[in-house]
């Protein structure tokens, strides 16, 4: 790693620990591996919560870079590595590093974003992430023939349950108000969420300012 | 192998746990809330009474509120699985307690957050804020449906409480939606007021499950998240895990088949069950269906949230090919709470659109199906026909 490179990784470092809950997930490492035992994804990936742990703990660039390229998008959030009797929470870590990710584009959020941005878009949206016009049969194969029978039933299945909130809804998981909407469209400016989406994302962020700014203007507000 | 014997699951051994709320690791986070409240800096939603007292993992008290709750209903739950909600509410209305479904809630969006952090602490505050505060204008009490909610809502609480220049930034976001800033007294988890309840359902059970086995899935983000805050029961797994599920179970009179890998997730990911599925599918069936099926042969997986059901229940179907060992369908505890106590197994737990083949467990659970799918077509008759807009709560107690 050349110097240039050490100074990109040394702020994405400074970043993360700039995060209040860092320092409550990270308290040294015993090398136990009861983590490494406790973690879905280390069984099925190339990964380990206790080497996330460790290179935190020693701040090696080299190692943060590796992870934050490679390792941090298999992580499944389950949060079974908090069994560490540290009381590490390498998951917690990841949420951070992901986050300083998404932030400043970095590659791996770019890439971590293919195929799921229309999920971005649904949740940023109507404030549900999933709704029953995704059981496509192209897009869940593997789900087996039930998938086939939601879609061709949709209409009719949606109708057919008796929580009012869910009546006919195909395009969200419930029936959320315009106003809702249009508040949690709010949060996503005045947080920066929006600033964040743009560049990791920029087909949703248009989308969305399409979607909602002139209702914005219509309410009076800027 | 058999089952776990139901009595070894719940009598209490030697090992008793010493639960002392003065020893346990963490502080009160809900006593802090309070002093923000008694020093003017938002306003607790205390919960309504009556009320239940519940145990927690160290012993502390939790209220959970018996009725006037709104329900805070799940993204994934709605979306995919409308049973379990409809169960839940469901269940209420047999109880004769009144609950709100509201339309001016969003989800936690905490999905997404573990999926793929395209937001960060400011706006996660800010959105369980929002839906508080709508509780709260409401005049309900929020009853969270999802695990993950539950759990985020937790941590969100920690920031919250222990961060003041976030808490200056969320106030400032609440005041321009003109919501003032509010935080329930409690998190509450519809599992934990399924578990506080579970003698009074038991009570009007009218279907026999002593012949059932079950195997208990607890959520992750229920139980590992702020885990000083989740239910333990001493006369459940000598309380060394938590109660909720299990405790409703066994409260109808099920057995409830352990296995070794209960303390693993479910493999839902959160970003892996809808881009990487290949890692969800094969570590639900292998290291959870399998497993169960090997250690405890279970006629229903049980389990208390959106991603498990959904995990556990649809990576069954691909991997049969593969000779892996599947089969047992996965629904709620609330759902299976219904079906025990006679809800119409479509209109009501809307168990068609789960994946898994779910007709043995009804059989065995005495449950004439297919009149009820007859009796369901002919709802769908009406709908097409235009004779009924949808289905409402009339047509299912009276129809």
């Amino acid at each position: 790693m050349d110097e240039s490179e050490k100074k990109v990784w040394a702020e994405v470092l400074a970043e993360a620990k700039r995060d209040p809950r860092w320092h409550h997930s990270l308290h040294g490492c015993f090398e136990c591996g009861v983590c490494v035992g406790s973690c879905p994804s280390a069984r099925y990936y190339d990964y380990s919560p206790r080497r996330i742990a460790q290179a935190m703990a020693r701040e090696d660039l080299n190692l943060l870079k590796e992870i934050v390229e490679e390792d941090i998008w298999n992580c499944s959030q389950c949060y079974a590595c908090t069994r560490c009797p540290r009381g590490n929470s390498p998951g917690g870590l990841v949420i951070i590093l992901r986050e300083v990710a998404v932030k400043h584009a970095l590659p791996s959020a770019v890439e971590a974003m293919t195929g799921y941005t229309r999920v971005i878009y649904k949740v940023m949206t109507t404030g549900t992430q999933v709704s029953s016009d995704m059981l496509q049969v192209d897009a869940f194969p593997d789900w087996g023939p039930q998938v086939a029978d939601t879609s061709k039933h949709l209409d009719e299945w949606r109708q057919a349950i008796p929580t009012a909130s869910l009546w006919g809804t195909k395009s969200s998981a419930w029936n959320v108000d315009q106003k809702t909407r249009l508040e949690l469209y709010r949060i996503w400016q005045m947080t920066g969420v929006m600033d964040w989406v743009k560049p990791v994302a920029p087909s949703v962020a248009a989308l969305l300012e399409e979607e909602f700014e002139e209702a914005l203007e219509e309410e009076g507000e800027e | 192998m058999n089952p776990v014997r139901t009595e070894d699951l719940v009598v209490s051994r030697n090992r008793r746990h010493h639960r002392d709320p003065a020893l346990a690791p963490t502080t009160d986070i809900r006593e802090e809330l309070l002093e923000l409240e008694h020093k003017g800096e938002l306003i607790v939603h205390r919960v309504p009474d009556p009320h239940v007292l519940v145990g927690t993992k160290y012993g502390r008290q939790k209220k959970i509120p018996m009725g006037n709750v709104w329900h805070h209903k799940s993204c994934g739950q709605c979306g995919h699985i409308p049973g379990y909600p409809t169960s839940i509410i469901w269940l209420h209305k047999m109880l004769g307690l009144d609950s709100y479904d509201p339309t001016n809630q969003t989800s936690c969006t905490g999905w997404n957050y573990y999926a793929s952090a395209t937001s960060n602490s400011l706006a996660q505050v800010s959105v369980a804020c929002r839906n508080f505060a709508a509780a709260y204008k409401d005049g309900f009490y929020p009853l969270i449906h999802c695990g993950t909610s539950f759990g985020h809502y937790k941590d969100v609480r920690e920031e919250l409480v222990t961060q003041p220049e976030l808490r200056r930034e969320v106030r400032k976001v609440m005041e321009k939606l003109g919501y003032p800033l509010v935080f329930p007294e409690e998190i509450v988890h519809y599992s934990e007021w399924v578990y506080a309840v579970r003698n009074k359902l038991a009570a009007l059970k009218v279907h026999d499950v002593s012949g059932i086995t079950a195997c208990v899935h607890p959520a992750c983000h229920y139980h590992k998240l702020i885990p000083e805050d989740v239910v333990y029961d001493d006369e459940i797994y000598n309380g060394e895990r938590t109660a909720v599920i299990t405790g409703l179970a066994l409260a109808f009179g099920a057995k409830v088949g352990d296995y070794s890998t209960w303390y693993d997730c479910c493999g839902f990911g959160f970003r892996h069950i809808l881009v990487s599925r290949d890692f969800t599918r094969s570590f639900a069936a292998r290291r959870k269906i399998e497993v169960m099926i090997n250690e405890a042969n279970p006629d229903v997986v049980l389990a208390q949230d959106t991603g498990c059901v959904t995990s556990l229940d649809k990576s069954q179907f691909a991997v049969k090919p593969h000779g892996v060992k599947v089969g047992v369908p996965v629904i709620s505890d609330a759902q299976f709470a219904a079906l025990a106590m006679g809800a119409h197994p479509f209109r009501v737990v809307q168990i068609h659109w789960h994946a898994t083949d779910w007709r043995p467990l009804l059989e065995k659970m005495g449950i004439d199906w297919q009149s009820a799918w007859e009796e369901f077509q002919e709802d769908l008759e009406r709908i097409k026909r235009g004779e009924i807009k949808h289905l409402e709560w009339g047509d299912v107690f009276n129809g």
